[in-house]
Parts: structure tokens; sequence; C-alpha cells
């Protein structure tokens, strides 16, 4: 069974990743921890249920994984919306305030899903269903997940090229190392803050996006994921992508083997490893 | 003139509070004694955002662990089942539980720090969730009334108890913790933490140990919120994992963010009122999330030194114009 369960260690890492990358972005350049990554995360997974329900079987199978892009325009266009008028507004005051604002968009944006989905759950399992399931190694596996794993490995490696190798990957890079020096050498602060945060947004939304034909569209899907990347976060380092990708690794495993060996303490097991590592190495493994 | 007026309008307030009993009614008092619970959490959750300046988004698990203490006492040593025994251990664990949580978050300030007490109080709320054998899992534990002082309540109903003799036990608890933080925060012990929320560079260069300090200040915001906790499940009667999640500890942040958390009444202000308006909001529309987050970001943008900041710098508009107006 040790195939199976690193693989399903893998798939974690490859969602926990997803969502941890986002919200290291936002924080690295914008210097705010998003609370409401958790809402972008649950639009993400609402509106690509909603969207595969709607279109139903009869299209192409192919044009079903497109839609799951759904998610991370809508949740891209949110966070473009939620900068434009709240965190802009921000960036200038005290972490107490920016924490609670963005805990009141959490709250907020929770709420207007149910408005706009009501309180039911959505499924929308057609795209899982559709890859059917492989055999590796003897066991039987879904196809689905390896999907969500090739997806999130493009994603990241798009995500590094663009952070190191192109213009506005590094103009980013440069705000978040100092933002006053960022400003003195004339980049437009406002306008790159707005891009870093609905890349921030976006890629949450994708995460949502991929989960939902696995798992039913629920109020409240974004808690729990939320909690899991701060952890990611907190282990791998402050704004580290290395950070993120070794915390989400980390993190997937110790849920994959948890699971299967202690169920009971596996949630348990995993605050622990966290804490050792924070002990021993208070800014996080990969932390400046 | 009085030499202390300000003395003399708690002393006032206390005593009309004696008589909120007769003056509501008994829904509206339980309500009340929420709001009163909420306001010892709020004065403990203050000491370490408005006076060292640490932001915790995981107080829900010292509220839980007073809450908790109390329920396991009743499930599994019902002999103790006793006010007075109660509130102590209630303190103990908070106590216990603040001093190793503690320890590994003031190694950290600012966001770090958040996300640490967020994490670890997800640890208790995963822990208080998963072992349903010892904690009831998502059911919770029941609390029944407990006895004081060697008097039982047996074949009193609750409201009748709590508009009772609890209220006054209630009050008296409210009233000490409000003498004890106005005295840590008035000490020089107090003036060291605002000194290291200000300039913590030059704290530490006049000899203040920091972290031991920011140490000292977490354990006794955790042990007022604790105390909170227990209360509270009383005037409750049940307790869930949910008081461990860091959706509640967030309620906790608006309640004090709401009185204000540049003064000292400010969390008292805000606990009574955050409770009302929950209940308000709650009961009008199913969307009450939407109304809380919706006040929190007016707050954020309008109103950030809360109802009791606002209050403070218009009364003190007031002043420099009468001030202004007679010649000195």
């Amino acid at each position: 069974m040790w195939v199976i369960y690193t693989l399903n260690g893998l798939y974690f890492a490859a969602l926990l990743f997803l969502i941890s990358l986002g919200l290291n972005i936002i924080l690295g350049v914008m210097g705010i921890l998003n609370l409401a990554h958790g809402a972008l995360y649950a639009i993400g997974a609402f509106i690509a249920a909603w969207v595969i329900i709607a279109i139903g079987m009869n299209v192409p199978p192919f044009l079903l994984y497109v839609t799951l892009l759904s998610g991370l325009v809508l949740a891209g266009i949110v966070g473009f919306l939620m900068e434009k008028s709240l965190i802009r507004f921000m960036y200038k005051r005290t972490l107490e305030y920016q924490l609670l604002l963005t805990f009141g968009a959490l709250l907020l944006l929770e709420d207007v899903i149910k408005m706009i989905w009501g309180g039911q759950a959505l499924y929308a399992s057609a795209p899982f269903e559709l890859l059917g399931k492989v055999d590796i190694l003897g066991h039987v596996y879904p196809i689905y997940f390896l999907f969500v794993m090739f997806i999130t490995f493009l994603a990241g490696l798009f995500i590094w090229f663009f952070m190191g190798r192109t213009k506005l990957g590094i103009m980013l890079r440069a705000i978040s190392l100092d933002r006053e020096m960022a400003t003195g050498l004339g980049l437009d602060i406002g306008r790159l803050s707005t891009f870093a945060f609905v890349l921030g947004s976006g890629l949450a939304g994708l995460a949502g996006a991929l989960v939902v034909p696995t798992t039913p569209a629920l109020l409240g899907i974004g808690m729990d994921p939320l909690i899991l990347a701060f952890i990611v976060v907190v282990v791998g380092g402050l704004g580290s992508l290395k950070g993120a990708l070794v915390g989400a690794l980390l993190v997937g495993f110790t849920r994959s083997f948890g699971i299967a060996i202690f169920p009971e303490i596996e949630l348990p097991l995993l605050f622990l490893i966290a804490g050792i590592i924070l002990v021993v190495k208070p800014q996080g493994l990969f932390g400046r | 003139m009085v030499k202390n007026p300000r003395g003399v309008a708690y002393v006032l307030i206390f005593i009309i509070l004696l008589f909120i009993p007769r003056l509501l009614s008994i829904h509206d008092l339980m309500l009340f004694e929420y709001g009163l619970t909420f306001a010892i959490v709020g004065l403990g959750f203050n000491l370490l955002l408005g006076y060292t300046g640490l932001l915790s988004f995981g107080h829900g698990a010292y509220f839980a662990a007073g809450a908790y203490t109390v329920a396991m006492i009743a499930r599994y040593f019902p002999r103790a089942y006793s006010l007075e025994i109660l509130i102590p251990a209630a303190l103990l664990f908070s106590l216990i539980l603040s001093i190793i949580f503690g320890f590994l978050c003031v190694r950290h300030t600012k966001i770090f720090f958040s996300i640490l007490t967020l994490s670890l109080s997800m640890l208790l709320f995963a822990l208080l969730f998963k072992l349903y054998h010892l904690t009831g899992g998502s059911d919770g534990l029941r609390v029944p009334l407990p006895t004081l002082l060697g008097i039982s309540f047996k074949g009193i109903r609750r409201p009748e108890f709590l508009s009772g003799t609890y209220y006054y036990f209630l009050l008296v608890l409210f009233a000490i913790s409000c003498v004890i933080m106005r005295g840590i925060v008035s000490s020089p012990f107090g003036k060291a933490l605002q000194a290291i929320r200000d300039n913590e560079v030059r704290a530490e260069l006049i000899g203040i140990r920091v972290r031991r300090y920011r140490l000292y200040a977490f354990i006794i915001s955790g042990m007022f919120v604790g105390l909170g906790g227990a209360l509270w499940s009383f005037v409750n009667g049940h307790v869930t994992a949910d008081l461990s999640h860091w959706v509640f500890s967030g309620e906790i942040v608006y309640m004090t963010l709401l009185g204000g958390f540049g003064i000292l009444e400010g969390p008292i202000i805000g606990a009574i009122l955050f409770t009302y308006l929950k209940l308000y909001a709650m009961g009008n529309t199913q969307y009450w999330m939407f109304v809380i987050g919706a006040t929190l970001i007016v707050l954020v943008l309008l109103l950030p030194n809360g109802v009791a900041g606002a209050i403070a710098s218009l009364l003190a508009k007031m002043k420099r114009k009468t001030v202004k107006g007679t010649p000195c």
C-alpha cells in the first residue's frame, strides 16, 4: 500500500503547494497575510462546480478540463476588486488592522457564496470519473489525481520562471525585498501590488477548482486548507518558494501516512512536527 | 470637586450592575452575562494586543481550556464539581496551556506570532474534535449546574440559577478582574510591556528582558481568557470544540477592536456590544457573518480606535474647547 500512500501524499502536497504559493506571493510582495485566501479558494471551487454542472456532459471532454480555469478567473476577478476597494488602503496600516480587514473580508465572502449558491453542496465529479483509473505497480489509482499533480507542476514551473526570469517577476521580488528602495527606483508599487494580489488569488481559485471534482463544494470548504497552508508557509519560511514546496511535501506526506497509520491523531501529529521544526528553527526551514 | 471622578463613576456603575437582575428580563440578563464573561476575555486579550503589541489569533484555545476544564470535571470527577474548585482548576489549566503555547509563540512577533498562535489553537481544536471518547468530539460536553460552598442548586432551573446567585458570583469575579488588570497595566511591569510595544530595541537596551516579559503577558492574558471561558460555560450549559477554532479566536479579536484596544475599558464595551450585535444579526438574517464581516471592515477603515476610542477622542475634543474658552 505504500505506493498509494506516497501518491496520495504527493497529491495533498500538490494542492497545498498551489494554495500556499498564492498566500506566499501576497505575503512576500505586500506583507499582508490574507485570511480571505480560504474564501477565494472556496469561490474557485463553487464556480467550477457550477460551470461543470451547467454545461453537463454534452461537450467534448477536454472542454470539461478547460472549465476548471473558471476558478482561476473568477477568484482573480474577486481578488482584483478586493485589492482595489479594500486592501489598497491597508499598506500603511499596522499588522492588526491588515489581519482584521482580511478576516472581515473572509466572513463577508463566505456569506456571499452562501447567498449566490445557497447552502447545499454542489457535486461535480464528471472530470474525475471521465479520466478513469490506471494501474501503478499493481495498485489502481485515479488518473485525475495525477492530472492535478501535473497541473500543479506546470503552475509551479510557471511561477518559478516568472519570478526568477521575467522583468515583472524581478520587479515583484524587488518590492518584497525592500519596498522603499523599489519606490525610489520608480516602480509603480500600486499596480504591481494589484497584480501580485490577483495572481495569488487566482492560484487559490485554481486550487479550489481542481479539488471540486473529488469532493463536493461545501460552505466553509476553504477553512481547513487555509490552516494547512499557514503551516506550510510557517514551516517553509515566509516568502520562500523552495520553502513552500518542501513545506507542502512535508505536510502532504504527514497527512497521507498519518491518515493511514494513526487516523485519530493525524492532525495533531502534523502540528507537533511543525512545532518541533519551529523550536529548532524559528524562521522556518528556508526563512530569511 | 471630587478627587477621583473616574473611581466614583466606577463605583456607581458597579452599584447599578448590582440591580441589573431586577431591571432586565431573564433573556436579556443571560445575554448580559455572556457579555460580562466576554468582557473578562477581552480584558485579558487586550493585555497582549493593546499593551504588548502582539496580535494572537488563537486565544480561543485558552477559552476552550477554561470551558473544557469545567466540563471534564463534571464528567469525570462529579464530586469535585463546585465553583470554588472549578474556577482555580480552570485557571490552573489555562496557565499550563498558555505556558506551553506561550513559550513557543513569544519567540516570534508580528505575523509569525499570529500564525503560530492560530496553528496551536487549531492543534487543541483537532485534539478536542478527534478524541471523541474523552471530549465528546463534535457533540461537545454538557455543563450541569455546579454547587457553591456546599450549597447545591439541584431542582433549580438554569435561568433561575443564572439570574440569582450566579449573576453576583460573575459580577464579583468581573470586578476583581478589572481591578487586577488595572493594577497590572499601571504597575512597572505594565509600563515595561508598553515600552516593549512602542520600541522593542530601546526596551531591551534599558534592561527589560523582552522575551520573558512577553511570555508573562501571554500567560496572564491566557489565564484571564481561561477564566472567561470557565464562567461562560455555566451560562451556555454546553461546550464544543469550536471554542478552540480560529474563527472563534477571530471573534475575540473583533470584540476587542470594536470597543477599542487603546483603552483599558474598550474591550469591556466591545464585548457587551458584540454579544448584542451578534444576537441581533443572527436573529434577523441568516447572513450574520456578512453583517459581522461588513461591520469589521467599516471599523477598520473608519473607526480604527473602536467605539470607546471614538468616545474618548470626542470627550478630549470637548475638554479642549472648554479649556480654550477660559483664560489661563
